[in-house]
């Protein structure tokens, strides 16, 4: 059953819980937020997309098959901890840039284990969500 | 880089690796098998570390103890992880040669790293709170490698495992809450230090008793094991040979890290408790290996039996005791694998474990036989293997504290364990085929080489074990005195500060 109301309002969400979860995860340093919740909201989006258009649709929506983001979401999070240790430093120690982004402010390995999290959750809870939604 | 992080990096990157090699079989088999030889050499280099530096730690994030998360190496940890770096590549040779193309292509070698991550991790963390997330990641791919392949007996003994071991690190993490209210720390090392306060003196024997018993569900004591008979002989063999060697163990290295560092105020209570769940735990697990008819189903019982022996030397607690508890568990763990993996290529080469239905492997495989004695042997304690010297010393420091009753329940047990591998010889290897049993194949050269290889090494092990004990004693009771003396754990990990 496709509902047009659900269709047409999915296609203006999306792009909406795509950037709200882009929100969350940076807001997530201080406060409350960050990649996991992120990566929960952007997967929500996809399982609106399937609901309204189907799974195989959903599947096109995402860059890459949900398996390949949990690799990549990873490979994200442990290249952050180890980034440390090739300047001779301690296992998941902490690095900062020293020049400031607009809007986002000073980047680190936090920030990238943040964003290896966020792939890492959207992987996988839209592989639960499509594996289901396939059945 | 620090050595101590390795030993769960590696595991970890190299199941990422096997996820990007989805499509690739080959490529995920070799990662999985260099990534085990990799780990045993990082192992060893620690175990070499910390045998002549003393205990090595590790501020993960540079964030220092008692605040951040700290790895802490001493003899037993390091021990640990080397002894499952050489059952890890026992297994990872062995799947080459048994684990069907279908379990293989949903990603078994990923998760068998993932659980060997988790495995090294439990082993490694000083910190209790990470022990539970450790204790999770190693579960959660267990739970996935019981089940995988989705045949029927798997998910009926898959869920019997889920939800002991849920319960149990639900008792876990409640304890670690309780603690954690009471003292307003999670370092084990300020634990130790912490404990021992007469304000925490109402709270700390009730941590300990639900410690007791999480654990002691994970390591299957007396009265908490009934899910390991019901689900180890479910999955394929070489599994189960990875879970009956190194999971339970993690459960009794658990007990001996927290009832030596935290728990050791009221020993009276604790320990003298410990010895007699030790003893029955022993009683019941041979008694019901002798009622069974399976040859994975006897030795899942047998598992339960010789954790009496490791949880026996903890409970009696002197130097001599504790050393004997982890030569025990070094020799369990290789012995234990490698029967589970006699077991494995005997259930190929038949169709089945039923005793019933075998026979005359004697005749139709005298390697495969020879090989056999040597763990079942050393299981039983025949001198000079391995199991000899285990169980000497155990046996020796409970003649030395006059604990006549639990000394004499040990040395029947060992008694029961050698008709029990006789049972196993007479039935299965000895007597003629029975008329009607399933036709006998036989195995490829690449079976013979893949599953017979590890087998022959452990032996090996087994036997330089037995030959060269005074070695491994020797860093057995360094391992005791290690951890009779929290003291120099407490200043390891924190140094000056109090």
């Amino acid at each position: 059953m496709r509902s047009l109301i659900l269709a047409s309002a999915t296609r203006v969400l999306l792009p909406l819980l795509w950037l709200f979860s882009v929100f969350i995860l940076l807001r997530g340093h201080n406060e409350p937020g960050g990649g996991f919740i992120g990566g929960l909201v952007a997967a929500s989006g996809v399982a609106l997309y399937a609901l309204a258009f189907g799974p195989a649709a959903a599947r096109r929506v995402l860059p890459a098959d949900p398996r390949t983001l949990i690799a990549i979401g990873l490979v994200l999070a442990l290249g952050s901890a180890l980034i440390s240790t090739l300047g001779g430093g301690t296992f998941m120690t902490g690095m900062w840039s020293s020049f400031a982004i607009p809007v986002i402010g000073k980047v680190g390995t936090p920030f990238l284990f943040d964003i290896g999290v966020y792939v890492v959750v959207v992987g996988i809870a839209v592989a639960l969500v499509l594996t289901m939604a396939e059945d | 880089m620090n050595l101590l992080i390795l030993p769960v990096l590696i595991p970890l990157a190299a199941s990422i690796i096997t996820l990007f090699a989805r499509r690739s079989i080959a490529l995920q088999r070799s990662v999985h098998v260099v990534s085990s030889l990799a780990s045993l050499a990082v192992s060893v280099l620690l175990l070499g570390r910390v045998w002549s530096g003393g205990i090595q730690v590790l501020e993960v994030g540079s964030w220092p103890a008692p605040f951040g998360i700290t790895f802490v190496a001493d003899l037993l940890s390091a021990l640990m992880v080397s002894v499952t770096a050489v059952v890890s590549v026992a297994v990872a040779v062995t799947s080459l040669g048994s684990i069907d193309a279908a379990r293989e292509k949903f990603g078994y070698h990923g998760f068998i790293l993932v659980m060997l991550a988790g495995v090294n991790g439990a082993f490694l963390t000083g910190d209790l709170f990470n022990l539970y997330v450790w204790f999770e990641v190693l579960l959660m791919a267990s739970f996935v490698l019981m089940t995988l392949g989705n045949e029927r007996g798997q998910l009926e003994g898959g869920m019997k495992y889920v939800t002991l071991n849920l319960m149990s690190s639900a008792l876990f993490l409640a304890g670690v809450g309780l603690l954690y209210a009471a003292t307003g720390s999670l370092n084990m090392a300020e634990l130790a230090s912490l404990v021992g306060r007469p304000e925490h003196s109402a709270i700390v024997p009730v941590v300990a008793m639900m410690f007791l018993v999480a654990f002691g569900i994970k390591a299957a004591i007396f009265p908490l094991f009934f899910w390991l008979p019901a689900s180890y002989h479910t999955p394929p063999p070489v599994i189960a040979a990875l879970f009956a060697g190194l999971l339970t163990k993690v459960g009794v290295y658990a007990l001996l890290r927290v009832f030596t560092l935290l728990f050791h105020q009221e020993a009276w209570l604790t320990h003298t408790t410990i010895v007699v769940i030790a003893g029955l735990t022993m009683l019941t697990g041979v008694l019901g290996a002798a009622a069974q008819t399976d040859i994975r189903r006897i030795l899942s019982f047998h598992i339960i039996s010789q954790i009496g022996y490791m949880i026996l030397g903890l409970g009696l607690f002197s130097p001599l005791a504790v050393a004997g508890s982890v030569f025990y568990i070094v020799h369990h763990i290789i012995v234990k694998t490698n029967l589970f993996l006699v077991g494995g290529v005997v259930e190929r080469l038949h169709g089945t474990g039923s005793l019933k239905s075998l026979g005359g492997l004697y005749r139709s495989s005298p390697l495969l036989a020879g090989l056999f004695l040597i763990p079942a042997l050393s299981l039983a304690g025949v001198p000079p293997l391995s199991g000899f010297w285990s169980k000497f010393i155990l046996i020796k420091a409970g003649l030395d504290l006059e604990a006549m009753l639990v000394t004499g329940v040990a040395l029947l047990v060992s008694l029961l364990t050698l008709f029990s591998m006789t049972k196993i010889w007479a039935e299965a290897f000895w007597k003629p085929l029975p008329e009607g049993a399933p036709v006998r194949r036989s195995l490829t050269t690449w079976e013979r080489w893949t599953l017979l290889g590890p087998i022959a090494g452990l032996a090996l092990i087994t036997i330089a074990i037995g030959l060269g004990a005074e070695p491994v004693f020797a860093a057995a009771s360094r391992a005791a005195e290690q951890l009779l003396d929290p003291q120099g754990y407490i200043q390891a990990v924190l140094g000056g500060r109090p």
